[in-house]
């Protein structure tokens, strides 16, 4: 529990503290008063509440149209099932900047739909709430469906049996059971929505501004600290506020699930309401996932002399892009695939240490009845693992810059200050992912190994590990992807002769003229596929049957 | 250790020392200062209704569950702050608990890993328990392919692989048919004989801790309320919770008074040496003896149960409860009849009046 704690105190809550502290501080003393003065401001309130209402459309959007996927990818076996699985992740680890480019490019003005219908949406509410399902779709598809495949489905067919409909035993056989699951999974889509950041920037114009936005303006474009650092502490309000909800929702009991091979639930559909089912999904994932993707990648070859590699090849020198440039464009790849096997590896043993300790046996509410306070305890360590998530990368970054700058946390100019901010926003996905598939190990497992004569780190490793293999791939495929696309943060720290693929875009787009255009574009293609080969190779990595190996 | 000299007599394998366990602060304890001895090579079987603590003491023991106060002594050694895995003992869960994702071999092999045994050594252990237990060449079978039978050997196995000190049995047969129950229960208590293993078993059937053990120790609400050999505990059961557990209903208020008592169903003669005084009294149902009707306590025949070996009278007596009676198929009156009633003393016992009712 040690290490969970120190990494967050010293990398979470210190720079974020300093921060805010030199915002809301003048000689020394504290300013409550500005909290007032800026509340009160129209505009401010304006953008509080689209803020709130966006994001909670977008997750109740999300969750409509993703839960249909989430239970195709569980129950079903098709041709590509597994591609698909890896394509539908991708758009969660693009750069926001580049996803909200490519809905402007598909549905602004002079986008596909404008040329091709005269429609666009690029005024309206729409687009950000597209962009947002295009965003969070995986979230779901993952965190529930995950689940999904290792359900039982014999459990449904025992309440089928047993005189229920076949809606009747879903909601009530499967659906408590994939609870956590699906509230871990709008809880997510909830907080990146609500902090949403680059998508609002490029599609909101002057008319749609999240808190994040503002708060990168009063940064970034103002250097008004003092506001910054009151909307920090309105969304860090909120964000704390979210989690109450969400631990008091998961405060039911956690039970324990049968959990069987998800490779062994799926079959090919049955009968047409199967195959429309998975038809829907199919259309879906192409309509809002699969053309966003494609005109990005027919971008990035639309050269000024017709389609060709022009901008790939361009990327390769530094000459040839702007002088601002150190380097060439293209290490920035082997700076981001470090960069981000460097987080990964950070998360992943955070994360999964923390989770481990969040199902301790002597933690959990059992028939031995911890005391309230332990309890209160875990269930503040499980939030607080979840903040990353809330506070803005923006704040998150610009504290790293401002706080550790003194030894004996000099880490400026260190390599591991980047994966260190990366791994923060990591920590909450391994976490997520590992807990509901811990919890549903049954404690008794873990008694017989004990008694059996492993000790408890024994018992991790034989009964645990084996079990949650799976999940602790997916965890570490979803902290490595975050970490690749990780943007707010990383553009205040990363230096300029390192810069990582989405930094790099951004830099790219934040110029005019075509070429520069079209680089960020073929960068972002290499982002998207690099990002797409991680995942293919986790989903082929398959936990392989353990029968009989020592 | 078994050495004829009783002077080094060899210290209790298991002791239990008023062993308290709370789950809640307030409320009644899941155990209540618990006293019990194992010796070496002893078959105790706990019995007790559910809820009655008995598996909360094998936790206790194996180290899974902290004990509020008391002592847990192995081979003489306090095992407070020993974690379950030091302890050397070997739990078999009531739902077997196998390693799903291990096959036969690696679920029986586990503990001796755990061990650093050698590869070979592991692989020996595992076909002669295997073959022990009844499953020979079962190594590579996936758990999951077993049956509820084959599923409880595979866990036997598993927990004597490692030669615990004490292996302790939850509701070991919990799960199977009465046929095979009644089969794996001798097989059992051979097996246990041959290897000489210690265990400590609960079970809520009497019929298998009567078939299964040296000892039975009845608990009741997280207390002993008994403890003797199956012969003792049946035929002198020491409270009315007692012997209702163990299915005799034929228990009324009494005052004895020489050689009989005076009860609602008259006068009851009571075995030699009983003190005067008011008492709870038991007859069993074999000590109800039929007579021809104008004689003894007039009774109606309300119901009758074929057992197998006997036949189950439900008796409505003129005055007192109801009485049960057992007697031989050819000699059961019809349902409806009217006999007369005696009782013989060997068969009433005197329960332990301090003891509550159950």
């Amino acid at each position: 529990m040690a290490v969970p704690l120190a990494f967050f105190a010293l990398f979470f809550a210190y720079p974020v503290v300093a921060i805010v502290g030199r915002g809301l501080k003048e000689g020394g003393a504290w300013q409550f008063g500005r909290f007032g003065a800026v509340l009160s401001e129209p505009d401010v309130v304006q953008v509080l509440w689209f803020t709130v209402w966006q994001a909670a459309a977008s997750t109740v959007l999300t969750l409509l149209i993703a839960l249909p996927g989430a239970y195709v990818f569980a129950r079903f076996d098709f041709p590509g099932k597994q591609l698909l699985r890896a394509v539908v992740a991708v758009p969660f680890v693009l750069p926001t900047v580049v996803v909200g480019t490519a809905f402007l490019a598909l549905v602004g003005r002079g986008g596909l739909l404008d040329e091709l219908w005269g429609v666009r949406l690029d005024t309206s509410v729409w687009a950000i709430l597209l962009a947002h399902v295009f965003f969070n779709y995986a979230v779901v598809v993952r965190t529930v469906g995950g689940l999904w495949g290792q359900l039982d489905p014999r459990q449904e067919e025992a309440a089928r049996v047993l005189g229920a409909g076949r809606f009747a035993a879903w909601r009530r056989v499967t659906l408590p059971a994939l609870g956590p699951a699906v509230a871990a999974a709008a809880l997510m889509v909830f907080l990146f929505t609500f902090t949403s950041f680059g998508v609002v920037q490029i599609l909101g114009g002057p008319t749609f501004s999240t808190l994040e936005v503002e708060i990168y303006r009063q940064t970034a474009d103002f250097l008004d600290l003092p506001t910054a650092a009151v909307l920090t502490l309105v969304q860090f309000a909120a964000v704390l506020g979210v989690l109450a909800l969400h631990a008091r929702a998961v405060r039911r009991r956690e039970s324990a699930l049968r959990l069987v091979d998800a490779s062994r639930t799926a079959h090919r559909p049955r009968g047409g309401g199967q195959w429309a089912l998975l038809w829907g999904t199919l259309a879906v994932i192409t309509v809002l996932l699969l053309v966003p993707l494609v005109v990005l990648v027919e971008r990035s070859f639309a050269g000024p002399d017709g389609y060709g590699t022009v901008f790939y090849t361009s990327l390769r020198s530094a000459a040839a892009a702007d002088s601002t440039f150190a380097v060439a464009p293209l290490d920035a790849l082997w700076n981001s695939l470090a960069y981000g096997a460097a987080a990964t590896v950070i998360a992943v043993v955070v994360g999964g240490l923390a989770a481990a300790v969040l199902t301790l046996p002597r933690l959990r509410s059992g028939p031995s009845g911890r005391t309230p306070a332990i309890s209160r305890f875990v269930r503040g360590f499980d939030a607080l693992l979840m903040l990353p998530l809330g506070v803005s990368a923006v704040t998150v970054g610009f504290g790293f810059l401002i706080s550790l700058d003194t030894p004996p946390l000099d880490l400026r100019a260190s390599w591991w200050l980047v994966p260190l901010a990366q791994a923060l926003v990591g920590v909450p996905f391994v976490v997520r992912t590992m807990l509901p598939v811990l919890r549903a190990v049954d404690s008794r497992l873990r008694e017989a190994a004990a008694v059996l004569g492993a000790s408890p780190w024994r018992v991790w490793r034989e009964v645990d590990l084996p079990l949650v293999r799976r999940a602790l791939l997916i965890a570490a495929g979803f902290a490595f992807a975050v970490s690749l696309g990780e943007f707010g943060a990383t553009v205040f720290i990363a230096r300029p002769d390192r810069p990582t693929l989405p930094v790099a875009v951004a830099r790219l787009l934040g110029r005019a003229g075509e070429t520069n255009y079209g680089q960020a574009m073929a960068l972002s293609t290499i982002l998207m596929v690099v990002c797409a080969g991680a995942l293919l190779v986790l989903e082929r990595l398959r936990p392989v049957d353990h029968s009989g190996e020592f | 250790m078994t050495t004829g000299d009783t002077s080094t007599r060899a210290p209790e394998l298991l002791r239990l020392g008023g062993v308290t366990v709370r789950f809640t602060a307030a409320g009644r304890p899941a155990l209540d200062a618990v006293d019990l001895d194992v010796a070496a090579q002893e078959i105790v079987c706990v019995l007790g209704p559910s809820g009655s603590g008995k598996s909360t003491l094998l936790r206790v023991v194996a180290g899974l569950q902290p004990a509020d106060a008391g002592q847990v002594l192995l081979e003489g050694r306090e095992q407070r702050g020993v974690p379950a895995h030091r302890r050397g003992v070997g739990l078999m869960f009531q739902d077997h608990q196998l390693f799903p994702q291990r096959d036969v071999e690696g679920n029986v092999a586990f503990g001796l890993r755990m061990r650093g045994a050698s590869r070979a050594d592991r692989e020996r252990t595992v076909t002669e328990l295997l073959d022990l237990v009844g499953l020979p060449g079962a190594q590579r079978r996936a758990v999951a392919s077993l049956s509820g039978g084959e599923q409880q050997r595979v866990a036997l196995a598993r927990a004597l692989a490692p030669r615990p000190r004490l292996l302790m049995l939850d509701e070991p047969l919990g799960q199977l048919d009465r046929g095979l129950r009644e089969r794996l229960v001798v097989e059992l208590r051979r097996l246990f004989r041959e290897l000489g293993t210690t265990v400590l078993a609960v079970t809520h059937d009497q019929g298998e801790a009567f078939a299964l053990a040296d000892r039975v120790v009845v608990m009741q609400d997280g207390r002993i309320a008994q403890s003797g050999t199956p012969l003792e505990v049946w035929q002198r059961p020491a409270s009315e919770f007692v012997a209702r557990f163990l299915g005799f209903d034929n228990v009324v208020e009494a005052t004895v008074q020489g050689e009989a008592a005076a009860t609602p169903w008259g006068k009851v003669p009571v075995p030699d040496g009983t003190a005067d005084g008011p008492c709870r009294l038991l007859v069993r149902p074999a000590g109800v003896r039929l007579t021809a009707a104008p004689d003894g306590l007039p009774a109606t025949v309300a119901a009758r149960t074929f057992r197998g070996t006997h036949v189950a009278l439900l008796l409505h007596p003129a005055a007192g409860p109801q009485i049960e009676a057992a007697c031989t198929l050819r000699d059961a009156p019809e349902v409806g009849e009217r006999v007369g009633l005696a009782f013989a003393a060997p068969d009433v016992v005197v329960l332990d009046a301090g003891a509550p009712a159950g």
